[in-house]
């Protein structure tokens, strides 16, 4: 998955492999994440996109799935 | 009603909207708007000296593209045409252009607008402020907001 801004500076590192369990939800994947060293700051319910769209945290994740984490926007 | 042009870019290049706008010129348009954010010098009574803009590039075209469009759809235009930088800018210099073009100045006006708002609240892009003391500091101005809050 991929990690901007303030978010990528929690990790240390812009891309980041996640394996999870068939089934799993774009939750699932934020709570696995905030489990990780670093990422105790990442909201429980950031923005996320999915394939280049802004998704629902309820929608399922599959595999070759690009995911990025978004952080507050701040263009303009 | 015209199909209006539509033109979408992120790019590290400096930006220039006289040049956007000599772009999207048409006889058909009367009125032209023409908005340029530009880097100030301070952000919250803290002294900036300069600025990095950081986009999720291939979602910040599709996002802008998709923005652009929806104004060109919203509002009676014949050209809607938004930019925004990426990389290290300095003081004064264009961080965003926006120009709508329209046969009379509400439209162009209303889709300007439309399009600057709507880049504030969901364009895929990060800015972090360098300050005179060397520090730095991302800014999130604006969570999305959206199915996924």
């Amino acid at each position: 998955m991929l990690l901007f801004g303030v978010y990528r500076e929690f990790a240390g590192q812009a891309e980041l492999g996640l394996e999870l369990p068939a089934g799993s939800t774009l939750a699932h994947l934020v709570s696995e994440l905030r489990s990780r060293s670093g990422f105790d700051r990442l909201p429980d319910r950031p923005a996320v996109a999915r394939n280049l769209t802004y998704a629902s945290l309820d929608e399922l994740v599959e595999a070759g799935d690009e995911v990025a984490l978004i952080p507050p926007v701040a263009g303009g | 009603m015209r199909e209006p042009t539509i033109v979408a870019e992120i790019t590290a290049e400096p930006l220039n909207g006289g040049e956007l706008s000599a772009r999207l010129r048409s006889t058909e348009d009367g009125a032209v708007v023409v908005f340029e954010g530009r880097v100030r010098d301070s952000n919250q009574g803290r002294p900036v000296v300069r600025l990095r803009y950081e986009a999720y590039a291939e979602m910040a075209e599709r996002v802008l593209t998709e923005i652009a469009s929806e104004a060109g759809s919203l509002y009676e235009v014949g050209a809607v045409g938004a930019a925004h930088r990426t990389g290290a800018l300095e003081l004064g210099e264009a961080s965003v252009v926006v120009v709508a073009a329209a046969a009379h100045r509400a439209a162009a006006y209303d889709a300007s607008r439309y399009v600057i708002e709507a880049i504030k609240q969901r364009l895929p892009m990060w800015k972090e402020e360098q300050y005179a003391d060397g520090s730095t500091a991302w800014l999130g101005e604006r969570p999305v907001e959206g199915e996924a809050r």
